[in-house]
């Protein structure tokens, strides 16, 4: 590991104005993805800022129905909280189908949301990568990309945002606040985060230094029975092969509103908003469900191994889809990631296999 | 007083396991200890034409940078030997650093030494190595058009082609049906929990200690000695624990002597463990292979012909496939039959053992075949291989030392529920899921070394007994066994037996591998045990103080450490008593077991078993879930039922792991994995696991070794991947020829 100094910042201004003055510091909160990167020496930060004393971790209910997340918020806190599992239970359920118990209890959702690419690649400090290094070539274009993304993404980068609860914030529409050297700033998600372009070093419209305090989830009633499907090829500690966060709300078997977002597949947790607009106001069939899928994979581009995957994320917003709206021929207790009552986990372990785990 | 063998005994070890009170080989602290870190090579082929260490050199806390330029010659060339045959040991013919050509990537290229691991770790990336590259092959297709023959394989004890039965072309030609099937297999690497770990003390000039995780000390002692032109007397090596291996420490590795030397430089003693993304380019893996399978048989389902070839991606020192062939070529009684291996050469590192080596793929080929048999015959897939059951070895006509096979068929089948199974695919469903089943055969051969084991057991004037064998535990209970083996043996009670392995300076034992490490162990184990007791006996009829005097040893038993006549139990004494008149502090024996070997025996020895399995998939999504597996294996005696469970168990999980995740996927570009860490490589987690039952149906055998046993330790993943693949078959109307099967398959 590269020789690092470490100091421990007890207030936001001084963590802020810490790294700005520095720019080969970083911040550090629970560390499982900044201290990973370090140790494989793909992150070079020579100062790490440990902002975890920074009163960040507040979870609350604003008037109207929204929430507020502190960023240090711990992802294994924000997972069980009321609030969060009443009100999104889509957020509570992509938190707990990600990383593994340990890494939820240490890691944050400001982290969460900062994480870096998992492309082995953008890992192996030796191999040509334009995110790592700009302008070096993207390895993973003629390379083994099984799970890399179809969607949103360019000649320069084609790695997957890893983030499970950055799905279920971009389906919501969540506000992400920062504090920084120019001050406070609100940033839509959906800005938040870059798609690759000719840039893909540049993953966030974040200044050097810019502390994201909190995360804010708008009101939104519907998503109360919202849910998070996650598919992968095993079943816990993996990340998704593909995802879907999707809320509705129906008026006599007619969709009336839908937030669908999708993860696994693309350069950024995906809003769907061209099936969102095949949706509203269509009957909510499987036959609607198809026809949205396919609007929103029509300009998918696969790169050879993950060439399914335009395939499976068509078939996992429908099956997302079926779900949430009841679709009675889905097995009973079998619907990925729903929660039982006392909120714990997963129904029944998400499938057949009777096991534990996350 | 009821035996000891067989019984569910906890592990011996295991307090010391869970309070950290265990020592591991990366765990020894020494004075003035330094730290290794390997610096592997970028390219794939090619040469070094600079390395520049001066940065690494200044870096904090480095004690020195090695590369081929100053490090010293090794005194031998390595030659690739199994260890089973207790000599040197070497993993492939191949040692680093002795010039600037690179074979492979990751092959060593310097070795940086520091006072921390985490400074060594840093000065590590700081070595600038500049290389000329050339052009590589590093998949099997890449090399396909110039396959070869080996004229023998793994090591030179297999040939190149094993012996032809009959005319399998002829009967391929006549047979009713024909089948001609190709199968893919991915690179596997076996992921112990710890990684390979050596740490190298040197006493003065010459005297060498190595504590390392590896699966045979004296496999470690003799491969280092050789290389560094020492009398073996000079190298000791303690290896006490070891965080389990599944071949990855069954050969004798470069790093193990690069730490020695590099210890003899620097004069302190060094620690080098392997991290885990080298752990993937430092210790071979289960090599990418291909296997081609034609079946001649009658529409009543017997066998005419089998065919078996098999094509794989080996380094450029070694001869090297996986022994795939063996089982499945005396699996059925196909009364003919060819097979063979053909290579590619590669920029790899040679291959090695992974889990199940060989069968693990061979019946996995052999299996899938026979159930599209089944399916092309209508046959139900267990009557199908009762029928083609091979009564005596089809190969040699021998009859087997013993089998079991069929009351495994009959055993699985009552657990799983098999008899009223529905033959359709495609049409069991639960909600979204699929649902099929399958089965399969399990085979593995019996494997012996081919030198005498030894063991020595002592006892103390009070009764007790410490018994010993140079061998490491490397998690599979080995210890454990071993004091129940002994106890019975003497008969004494476990608690009065210590069982004590790990170094170099106890009698000899070969390397624990290929399932062969409890039969081995235990007979000489057995036979130091016996040789003590009677001993003792004869002792106490021939003393006039005994109240054993004068009786005829063959009457004399002992139980609970008291020797008694076998009519007259209440005449005797204990150990104690007749050590204790006699003032003597102990009595020690020696064990020798002669392996019988195969060739040479009036029997063929296999191990065999039934494996079952119930999957679910997503009928649109894909996904794979493993519901059940049964598994029911003859593997002759067994030692401690719950170790041998806990054996088996995690060979089946390893077969649903080597059927649906397991790849390390190689890029062609780079001439490196692309997934060398343990986020990537998937191996099943708990949640992946469903409900196991396994039995094991003891066969009596007097023929492998003196307690009969077969060994657990590979059967248990033979036959799974094929038995869930069958499954996924059942449940979906889609066969899958390669493996993993993972969902874009079943899209
Ligand atoms: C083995 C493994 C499996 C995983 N599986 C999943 C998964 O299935 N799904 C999933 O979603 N995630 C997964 N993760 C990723 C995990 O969720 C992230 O590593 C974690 O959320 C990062 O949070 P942290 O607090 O540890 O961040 P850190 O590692 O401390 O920081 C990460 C980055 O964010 C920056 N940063 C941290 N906090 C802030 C802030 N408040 N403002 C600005 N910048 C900040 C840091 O400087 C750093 O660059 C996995 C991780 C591992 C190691
Ligand atoms: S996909 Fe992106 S992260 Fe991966 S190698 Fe290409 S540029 Fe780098």
């Amino acid at each position: 590991m590269r020789p690092v100094s470490y100091s421990r910042v007890a207030d936001v201004a001084t963590a802020i104005g810490t790294v700005a003055a520095d720019p080969g510091s970083a911040f550090l909160a629970g560390g499982t993805t900044e201290v990973d990167l370090q140790r494989i020496h793909v992150s070079r930060s020579r100062r790490l800022v440990d902002i975890n004393d920074l009163p960040l971790r507040q979870i609350e209910e604003l008037p109207g129905g929204g929430v507020r997340i502190g960023a240090l918020a711990r992802m294994s806190d924000v997972a069980q909280a009321l609030p969060i599992r009443r009100r999104f239970p889509m957020i509570s359920q992509a938190l707990l189908l990600g990383a593994s118990p340990q890494l939820r209890n240490m890691a944050s959702i400001g982290g969460n949301l900062m994480q870096r690419v998992r492309c082995g690649y953008f890992r192996d400090v030796v191999a040509p990568c334009n995110k790592r290094e700009p302008r070096t070539g993207c390895s993973a274009l003629h390379g083994v990309n099984r799970g890399h993304a179809v969607l949103g993404t360019s000649e320069h980068c084609i790695a997957t945002h890893p983030s499970d609860v950055g799905v279920a914030f971009m389906a919501l529409d969540a506000v992400v606040l920062t504090q920084g050297p120019g001050g406070q700033r609100q940033i839509a998600i959906d800005d938040f985060y870059l798609v690759p372009g000719d840039r893909p070093d540049r993953e966030h419209p974040l200044a050097h230094g810019e502390l994201v305090v909190a995360i804010e989830v708008p009101p939104t009633p519907m998503a109360s029975t919202s849910l998070y499907l996650k598919v992968r090829d095993r079943e816990s500690y993996e990340f998704a092969l593909a995802s879907a966060a999707v809320a509705i709300s129906l008026h006599d078997g007619t969709i009336d509103d839908v937030r669908l977002a999708l993860g696994g597949i693309a350069t950024k947790p995906w809003r769907a908003r061209r099936a969102e607009s095949v949706l509203t106001g269509a009957p909510a069939t499987p036959e609607t469900f198809t026809s949205a899928a396919e609007a929103e994979l029509a300009d998918a581009i696969g790169h050879g191994m993950n060439d399914f995957k335009i395939e499976l994320a068509r078939r996992t917003v429908v099956r997302a889809l079926r779900m949430v709206t009841g679709d009675p021929q889905l097995h009973d207790g079998m619907a990925e990631g729903l929660l039982s009552e006392d909120g714990s986990g997963p129904a029944d372990g998400s499938g057949p296999a009777d096991g534990s785990g996350s | 007083m009821s035996p000891a063998i067989g019984a569910a005994l906890d592990r011996v070890d295991g307090r010391a396991k869970v309070t950290g009170a265990a020592r591991y080989s990366g765990e020894i602290s020494l004075p003035n200890l330094s730290h290794a870190v390997l610096v592997g090579a970028r390219i794939p082929s090619g040469r070094i034409i600079g390395i520049d260490c001066r940065e690494a050199m200044v870096a904090d806390g480095v004690l020195a940078v090695l590369t081929h330029l100053d490090l010293d010659r090794v005194a031998a060339t390595p030659k690739l030997f199994p260890s089973l045959a207790g000599l040197t040991a070497h993993g492939q013919s191949f040692f680093p650093m002795q010039d600037d050509v690179v074979h492979y990537a990751g092959q060593p290229v310097a070795i940086v030494l520091a006072d921390t691991l985490e400074r060594a770790e840093h000065a590590a990336t700081l070595v600038q190595v500049t290389y000329a590259e050339t052009p590589s092959v590093t998949l099997l297709d890449a090399g396909r058009d110039r396959a070869y023959e080996p004229e023998k394989i793994f090591g030179g004890l297999v040939p190149g082609r094993n012996p032809t039965r009959g005319d399998p072309e002829a009967a391929l030609r006549d047979a009713e049906l024909n089948l001609d099937l190709t199968y893919r297999f991915a690179v596997n690497h076996q992921n112990p929990l710890e990684p390979s770990t050596t740490t190298a003390a040197w006493d003065d000039n010459d005297r060498l200690t190595v504590y390392d995780s590896t699966q045979g000390p004296t496999a470690t002692q003799l491969s280092v000695a050789e290389l560094l032109g020492l009398p073996p007397i000079n190298v000791r090596v303690v290896s006490h624990y070891v965080g389990g291996s599944f071949g990855a420490k069954a050969l004798i590795w470069p790093h193990v002597t690069l730490a020695a030397l590099a210890a003899r430089r620097i004069g302190r003693p060094v620690r080098l463990a392997l991290s885990r993304d080298q752990m993937f380019h430092s210790c071979g893996h289960r090599e990418e292979q291909e296997q081609r399978i034609r079946i001649g048989a009658g529409r009543d389902g017997r066998l005419t012909a089998l065919t078996h070839d098999k094509i794989s991606l080996t380094s450029h020192f070694d001869d090297w496939a996986e022994t795939s062939l063996e089982s499945a070529a005396i699996a059925y009684a196909s009364p003919t039959y060819a097979g063979g291996y053909r290579l590619v050469r590669g920029n790899i590192i040679t291959p090695t053992f992974t889990r199940g080596p060989g069968e693990a793929t061979g019946m996995f080929a052999l299996e899938s075949a026979m159930d599209e048999l089944a399916y092309l015959t209508g046959i139900d897939p267990l009557e199908l291989r009762l029928r083609n059951h091979a009564d005596n070895d089809p190969d040699t006509g021998k009859p087997w030392s013993s089998k079991g096979l069929k009351e495994c068929y009959q055993r699985g089948a009552e657990l799983f529920g098999w008899s009223d199974r529905d033959p359709e695919p495609g049409t069991r469903r639960d909600g979204q899921w699929l649902i099929g089943t399958g089965m399969a055969t399990a085979a593995y051969p019996v494997a012996a070394p081919i030198s005498p084991q030894r063991a020595r057991a002592r006892m103390y004037g009070d009764g007790s007994a410490v018994v010993e064998a140079g061998i490491s535990e490397f998690g599979t209970g080995a210890l454990t066994a071993m004091t129940q083996v002994a106890a019975d043996g003497l008969g004494l009670p476990v608690h009065r037996v210590r069982f004590v392995g790990g170094t170099t300076d106890l009698p000899n034992i070969a390397a624990a591998v290929g399932s062969a490490g409890s039969g081995a162990t235990s007979s000489a184990v057995h036979l130091a045990c016996v040789q003590l007791r009677d001993q003792l006996i004869r002792h106490a009829v021939a003393d006039q103080g005994s109240p054993l005097h004068g009786a005829d040893p063959d009457t004399v038993v002992v139980r609970d450490g008291r020797m008694c006549r076998r009519d007259s139990p209440e005449v005797g004494e204990t150990y104690h008593e007749l050590l204790d008149r006699n003032h003597m502090p102990d009595v020690e024996a020696l064990g020798t077991w002669m392996p019988v070997l195969p060739m040479g025996s009036d029997h063929a020895m296999h191990t065999f078993g039934a494996q079952f399995a119930e999957v679910a998939v997503d009928a649109d999504l894909g996904r794979i879930r493993v519901r059940r597996l049964v598994g029911v294996f003859a593997p002759g005696r067994v030692l401690n039922r719950k170790t041998a469970h806990s054996q088996l168990m995690g060979g089946m999980l390893w077969g649903l792991g080597q059927a649906l995740l397991e790849a390390t996927r190689m890029d062609p570009h780079t001439g490196r994995y692309a997934n060398e860490n343990l986020a990537d490589y998937l191996v099943p987690v708990n949640a992946d696991a469903p409900d196991v039952t396994i039995e094991t149906i003891e066969v009596p055998d007097s023929v492998v070794n003196p307690l009969g046993v077969k060994g657990v330790g590979e059967i248990g993943i033979v036959g799974t991947s094929a038995a869930i693949a069958n499954a996924v078959h059942h449940a979906t109307g889609r066969r899958i020829r390669e493996l993993p099967i993972t969902l874009e398959h079943l899209l």
